[in-house]
């Protein structure tokens, strides 16, 4: 694991409440699903909570962040209540969209959280949108735009790159490489191997990282956003990384090899960090297991928070189509 | 082969096509390994290999307008855009390019490209996943449009298409795959633009196509408990659309409503009940009626959900309200 010595002992202890946060929260939700509770497609970002933990606490509040369909690990990780996220899930009135988004769809405004967005490549135009205003406005505030590898594929991930590189707009593009979009092992649809040089053909800085090293990622990312806030353009990283489950929860994932799926739960980021943290004696064991109750306990409380809560009225149906 | 499902139906066709013309292949996303989202090709990388059998990146205007000209250069590709959602990625090539080459050249060049999709909504996807543009296609000159609603319908119309020799939109029901029905073991073929009558009854026409065929029938069975008798339609497809069906249904009956799943605005309800005062006008008791999806972004929400598309007692209410049955 990285060293990253300019983090305090509470950014570190912060990072981990971030990512067992996300973790529990996303187990929670897969059990709802089983239980009925969460219809429609449920996308899992266990195994994957070192990027959004990591990279999002590099930012300021003023910052955004704007992401794909596997969101609710970047909405929590910006400060969404896990009650809001649990309830949107649910489909219920107090849910963060009022139930209408559901698990694909989450917006949160109060943190400049910009939303989740299902069709694959389609929040990378706005994300150079967001970035366009900020630098029309005069501040130095930057994106942080999520993808999946997936999403390199489309043409409108190649016209956001372009558009961010020659209007040097302050956006940071950062690929969650979990090596598969759906099924499809990355390295057959996509022609570059070293998908961060895509920058390079773009002329816009770009780099790979441990995504699985929570220290990592906020490292490189504490660097990265002070680039772009400095006025230097856009800036591509690629986060190598694994997802734990299958792509939906209707995904058995057959495509993968065991061996795989082993070799990364090895480098589970929240075990590392942990016995990190306790091996270096930065934090008592006991304290961290507190962290584990608390988180347990916040959930637990979204859960009946949300199942408590009510169904949308339907006189709602109409609300927000037009202001 | 009796009784089979919607899903296995296409996966005949599609067999069948590839067992009989080696111009036939398809492409698509998550089609090869991961069997298709909706598991219509599973089986097929490992029966017809990779060379037939291409896992596409996310890329639908790519591989659609790759469709296009392999299809220009004399093969019979098969498009599957995961849903018609996505489409909207391919339009350009779709609406531009499949629809227009052959009228552009002069009838140099056709395109005899199949675009398999999956439309509709209800299955808790939400407002950018549950979405029916079939009616947008039906719009286009030089498109064709299927809509299958039964087992039967889905392998005949797609048989049907491999014999055209133009670009082809087939909307497959996202919920349909696993609905039930009988499928000959004779070959037929199900010809574009001939509506099918589900029910007969004097007393009221419904119009439908796709997954509202079922609702409009449901809706039948509960007019029927109050002694209304309702003549049901399936239209099959959207372009071709036989009309001539429809008019004849309408001038026995005096009444129609058409049920459709897509939006109230622009749906294609419109269209039909424009065409219907057009040729009927002196036959109607009352206005044509339209049962649609409510005019918003589809709710994730169940009960709001449920209250977007139209069902058997919206529609018996519409009738009511709006004819008076
Ligand atoms: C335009 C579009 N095409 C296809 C899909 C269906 N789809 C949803 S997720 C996905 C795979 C995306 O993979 P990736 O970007 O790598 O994200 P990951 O699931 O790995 O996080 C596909 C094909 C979609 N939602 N939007
Ligand atoms: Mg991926």
């Amino acid at each position: 694991m990285k060293v990253a010595q300019e983090l305090t002992k509470e950014e570190m202890v912060d990072l981990y409440r971030k990512m067992q946060l996300i973790r529990v929260f996303e187990e929670q939700a897969g059990s709802q699903y089983m239980r009925g509770k969460i219809r429609g497609f449920l996308h899992l970002y266990i195994g994957e909570e070192a990027i959004a933990a990591g990279a999002i606490s590099a930012l300021g509040p003023d910052d955004y962040v704007i992401t794909h369909y596997r969101d609710h690990g970047h909405a929590l990780a910006r400060g969404m209540d896990p009650k809001l996220a649990m309830a949107e899930l649910f489909g219920r009135a107090t849910g963060s969209s009022k139930g209408k988004g559901g698990s694909m769809h989450l917006f949160d405004a109060s943190i400049n959280f910009m939303g989740g967005y299902a069709i694959v490549g389609g929040q990378l135009p706005i994300a150079t949108g967001l970035a366009l205003a900020e630098q029309y406005k005069g501040t130095n505030n930057v994106v942080l735009c999520f993808l999946g590898d997936g999403a390199l594929n489309e043409g409108e991930f190649h016209e956001a790159m372009n558009i961010a590189a020659i209007w040097h707009l302050p956006v940071i593009f950062f690929c969650e490489n979990n090596l598969y979009g759906m099924g499809s092992p990355v390295g057959d649809v996509f022609a570059v191997k070293e998908i961060y040089r895509m920058a390079e053909v773009y002329e816009m800085p770009g780099k790979r990282i441990d995504g699985m090293d929570v220290l990592a990622v906020r490292e490189a990312m504490t660097e990265v956003v002070d680039w772009v806030r400095s006025g230097n353009g856009p800036y591509f990283v690629e986060g190598m990384c694994y997802r734990f489950r299958g792509h939906s929860m209707a995904d058995p994932s057959e495509y993968r090899h065991k061996d795989d799926e082993e070799y990364w739960k090895t480098k589970d980021p929240i075990t590392a960090l942990r016995r990190k943290l306790i091996g270096d004696q930065i934090v008592a064991e006991s304290d961290l297991n507190d962290i584990d109750l608390e988180v347990e306990e916040l959930i637990n409380e979204a859960v009946q928070f949300a199942d408590e809560s009510p169904e949308p009225d339907l006189s709602t149906l109409y609300d927000d189509i037009l202001g | 082969m009796a009784e089979i499902t919607y899903r296995e139906a296409l996966t005949h066709g599609l067999k069948e096509a590839m067992d009989t013309d080696d111009r036939v292949f398809i492409m698509g996303e998550d089609i090869g390994a991961y069997g298709g989202a909706y598991a219509v090709t599973k089986g097929f990388l490992e029966h017809y290999g990779p060379k037939r059998i291409m896992d596409t990146p996310i890329a639908e205007s790519g591989f659609t307008g790759a469709g296009v000209g392999a299809a220009m250069a004399g093969l019979r590709p098969v498009v599957e855009l995961m849903t018609i959602n996505f489409s909207l990625l391919a339009l350009d090539q779709l609406v531009n390019h499949a629809a227009k080459i052959r009228y552009m050249s002069a009838g140099q060049f056709t395109v005899p490209l199949l675009v398999r999709t999956v439309t509709g909504g209800g299955a808790g996807l939400a407002a950018t996943h549950s979405q029916n543009f079939e009616n947008w296609y039906a719009s286009v000159p030089g498109m064709t449009v299927a809509v299958p609603s039964t087992p039967y319908d889905a392998l005949g119309l797609l048989r049907e298409s491999f014999k055209h020799e133009d670009p082809v939109l087939l909307a497959e029901h996202a919920l349909l795959y696993r609905l039930k029905g009988e499928v000959p073991d004779e070959w037929y073929t199900v010809p574009f633009g001939q509506a099918d009558v589900k029910r007969r009854g004097s007393d009221v026409t419904l119009v439908a196509y796709s997954r509202m065929v079922h609702v409009a029938l449901d809706a039948a069975q509960l007019l029927a408990a109050r002694g209304v008798e309702a003549e049901v339609i399936d239209l099959r497809s959207l372009r071709p659309l036989d009309m001539e069906t429809i008019y004849e249904s309408v001038k026995k009956t005096g009444r129609v409503a058409v049920v459709e799943e897509a939006w109230r605005t622009g749906g294609f309800s419109a269209e039909l009940a424009s065409q219907v005062q057009e040729e009927c006008f002196d036959y109607l008791d009352g206005p044509v009626a339209r049962v649609n999806g409510e005019d918003v972004p589809q709710p994730y929400a169940i009960n709001l959900e449920r209250a977007s598309i139209p069902d058997a007692q919206k529609v018996v209410d519409t009738l009511a309200s709006v004819i008076g049955v």
